[in-house]
């Protein structure tokens, strides 16, 4: 990706949202008094605000990049993540959990499991979160710099002593120091209040893209015409290898090739994997337990506002594909159109790999292409596509061209596509200055947002599930309040530590996503168990969670997907199973962790003995807690109604995509 | 939580707002026209329109401070 001239007025923007969130998280600063206010924002915060934070906290900068990526993989199939794999699951939150999370007073997620089971299977959820929540920071901000390095055209080169600053570390360390100040300052209302700034920014500042993009390709039914031709020959496109080629409708249409089978959507999934794995075990598992969304439905000002939370949240997210996936499937569209000039971008390749493809390209003889294409292939270290290359050949036989001119001709020959970059380079292709520097600011705010939202959470669990429940516990608010501080830095800190090792080792981070996977996929079952039977006991859950944890592991290690080979993607311990994809792989280890969990928790609670008699579990358990009578409210803020209609909607959703 | 939020909300979009609008007026060249649009002053003001509509909010909601 070319840096991006950026004129007076992006930079105005960017330094403008720079000011606004530490100007936040200074007027926010004077009403930080407790540990309260500080880590949970002493549940004040109006429903509005607690729903537009709730869905900000998980849709992150990688999810903006992500879903684009997907959107020109896999075609409108990509919104199965939004609509199978999220609002069913926020609405099941609002309707059916909020009430335990809530009224159990319970400051943190982990907090409500050692009030559910015990202090073990607090510990575990805690200090699993804590890790992965500091890493899931790290990454954020990591690339977050990594955009900044390779799209701004200011290198940093600053020496202080034996210690080098480069542009990486510069952005960095200045990113995270912002985040810093105003977290610090304004606590878990800061993080909330800069999410909802972000949202807004987010929605005003790639709508206008999606419609350039829209206006661009011709319109939504020229866009899926065309999308109808990648599906039938993808290779065109680089999408796939040579020789695949699906019905006309994989990229425009939602169902239908799913329900076909893996071998006839470019997911390569089956709808079991797809409605158990993701819709249901995957889906549930992360919007009902994980505390960086469940926290900012914590903060409401009272029940029916955090019951609301989801639901409010719920909506922006069923439209969101709009906004965020339909910009890959334009970009794919665009593509196949060949007076548009436009391509995804291709890898970056290093300058040396060029020198040395150039090189091959002028020593090339135009009487032996096969020996040629082969000699320049390994100079540039990606697929490249014969047909052009072969020109370009022919056009250097012809007449000497320019270096700059057989480099072009070699980026236009990459037979591979980064879709990481699909995204910037539609701002890039359609944003005026100004715009431009709109929609960046928004990109930024969002992988800032994503590493506040992140360390926030941290130090709720850190402060009050580690340090207050097994370090220090029965000490002053004023000790908590000041550890909360002390722990924001800390949790700054580990996320820059986690940058430096993401940056490092791009494969030790794959590993660690998978490890995050492995904890969050048998989860779920460990709360359903919990929330609606009150037979569980906290050995069984315990166990149950333990064991899913193994099961998942013990799946990954048995199983790969096609065309991977045996090591971090699996299979190590021997190739038991092999998934059309990586995707169904995941699906599947999903649901099996699940059923695990599930069996485990239910059978050792049964062999073991309570240790809660039903008064201690009143408010923490479905069957023992009086229900919330909803009458007197008018039928906008009843969950139940509410949860209803939006389900409805998205079955709509669906049915209107099939 | 004391400030309310439509107010640092209202003023950004404010501010942003009018400087697109203002670059898109004072357009010399194609500098903000994108596929013939002149994007940057209709979203300018689209922009703006959001920003007052927020802090109208704001101002409403500081008339009306909610029950502890």
């Amino acid at each position: 990706m070319q840096p991006i001239q950026l004129q007076w007025i992006d930079y105005t923007i960017l330094l403008a949202y720079v000011a606004f969130v530490i100007g936040i998280g200074w007027a926010l600063s004077r009403y930080m008094k407790t540990s309260s206010d500080f880590l949970t924002s002493a549940r004040s915060i109006p429903t509005w605000v607690t729903g537009l934070a709730f869905i900000s906290a998980n849709l992150g900068a990688l999810e903006l990049v992500g879903m684009a990526a997907s959107g020109a993989k896999y075609g409108i199939s990509t919104a199965h993540f939004y609509w199978v794999g999220a609002i069913p699951a926020m609405i099941f939150l609002a309707v059916f959990m909020m009430p335990f999370y809530y009224g159990s007073k319970a400051r943190s997620v982990p907090e409500y499991l050692k009030m559910r089971f015990d202090e073990r299977v607090r510990a575990l959820n805690s200090i699993a979160f804590a890790v992965m929540t500091v890493f899931a920071s790290g990454i954020s901000i990591n690339a977050l710099a990594k955009l900044l390095t390779n799209l701004l055209p200011w290198q940093f080169n600053l020496n202080f002593g034996p210690v080098h600053l480069g542009s990486y570390d510069s952005y960095l360390w200045i990113c995270s120091g912002v985040v810093l100040i105003y977290v610090l300052k304004g606590g878990l209302t800061s993080a909330i209040y800069t999410e909802v700034l972000q949202f807004f920014m987010i929605v005003l500042g790639f709508a206008p893209v999606v419609y350039l993009g829209m206006k661009d390709v011709g319109g939504w039914h020229a866009m899926n015409h065309s999308l109808q031709a990648v599906a039938v020959d993808p290779s065109a496109l680089y999408l796939k290898d040579a020789g695949i080629s699906y019905a006309s409708n994989a990229w425009t249409s939602a169902w239908t090739p799913v329900l076909a089978g893996p071998a006839h959507n470019p997911m390569g999934v089956d709808w079991f994997a797809m409605i158990f794995g993701l819709g249901f075990v995957l889906s549930f598992g992360y919007w009902c337990t994980n505390f960086l969304v469940v926290q900012r439905a914590m903060a409401a000002k009272n029940m029916t506002a955090a019951r609301n939370t989801p639901l409010v949240a719920a909506v922006p997210k069923m439209f969101f594909p709009f906004l965020v996936i339909v910009p890959g499937m334009i970009a794919a569209a665009l593509m196949s159109m060949p007076d548009k000039h436009y391509r995804i971008p291709p890898p970056i390749v290093a300058q040396a790999n060029y020198d040395a493809a150039i090189a091959a390209v002028k020593s090339a003889n135009p009487a032996d292409l096969a020996a040629a294409t082969t000699a320049i292939h390994t100079a540039l270290g990606t697929k490249v596509d014969d047909k052009r290359l072969a020109s370009l050949i022919m056009a250097e036989a012809g007449g000497k061209l320019s270096d700059t001119e057989i480099k072009q001709g070699l980026y236009n020959s990459i037979a591979e596509n980064d879709y990481d970059s699909v995204i910037l380079s539609l701002v890039k292709k359609y944003c005026p200055a100004g715009l431009l520097g709109l929609a960046l600011t928004a990109l930024l705010a969002s992988f800032m947002s994503g590493m506040a939202g992140n360390v926030t959470a941290f130090n709720t669990v850190f402060t009050y599930d580690l340090y207050q429940a097994y370090f220090a516990p029965g000490k002053s608010d004023r000790h908590y309040f000041i550890t909360g501080k002390v722990i924001t830095v800390l949790g700054i800190i580990l996320s820059i530590a986690c940058a430096y090792f993401a940056k490092q080792y791009n494969n030790a981070m794959d590993i660690i996503q998978l490890v995050f996977g492995f904890v969050n996929a048998p989860l779920f079952a460990t709360f359903l168990l919990g929330m609606f039977w009150k037979r569980t006991t906290g050995t069984g859950a315990f166990i149950g969670l333990f064991c899913g944890i193994g099961s998942s592991a013990l799946f990954h290690a048995l199983t790969i997907a096609q065309g991977n080979v045996p090591g971090v993607k699996g299979g190590y311990l021997g190739v038991h199973q092999t998934f059309p994809s990586e995707m169904a792989q995941n699906f599947w280890l999903a649901a099996f962790a699940f059923i695990v969990c599930f069996t485990f928790t239910l059978v050792i609670s049964l062999a073991t003995a309570r240790t809660k008699t039903d008064a201690e579990l009143k408010g923490l358990v479905y069957s023992l807690t009086p229900k919330i009578v909803d009458n007197n409210q008018p039928w906008f803020r009843r969950p139940a109604v509410v949860g209803v209609i939006l389900l409805v909607v998205c079955i709509i959703l669906n049915v209107i995509f099939w | 939580m004391g400030l309310d939020i439509r107010w640092p909300i209202g003023l950004m979009f404010t501010i942003i707002g009018a400087l697109l609008a203002i670059d898109g007026a004072l357009v010399k060249s194609d500098h903000a026209i994108s596929l013939g649009i002149n994007i940057n002053l209709i979203w300018g003001i689209v922009l703006l329109i959001f920003g007052v509509f927020m802090l109208m909010g704001a101002v409403k909601g500081g008339k009306n401070p909610p029950a502890a």
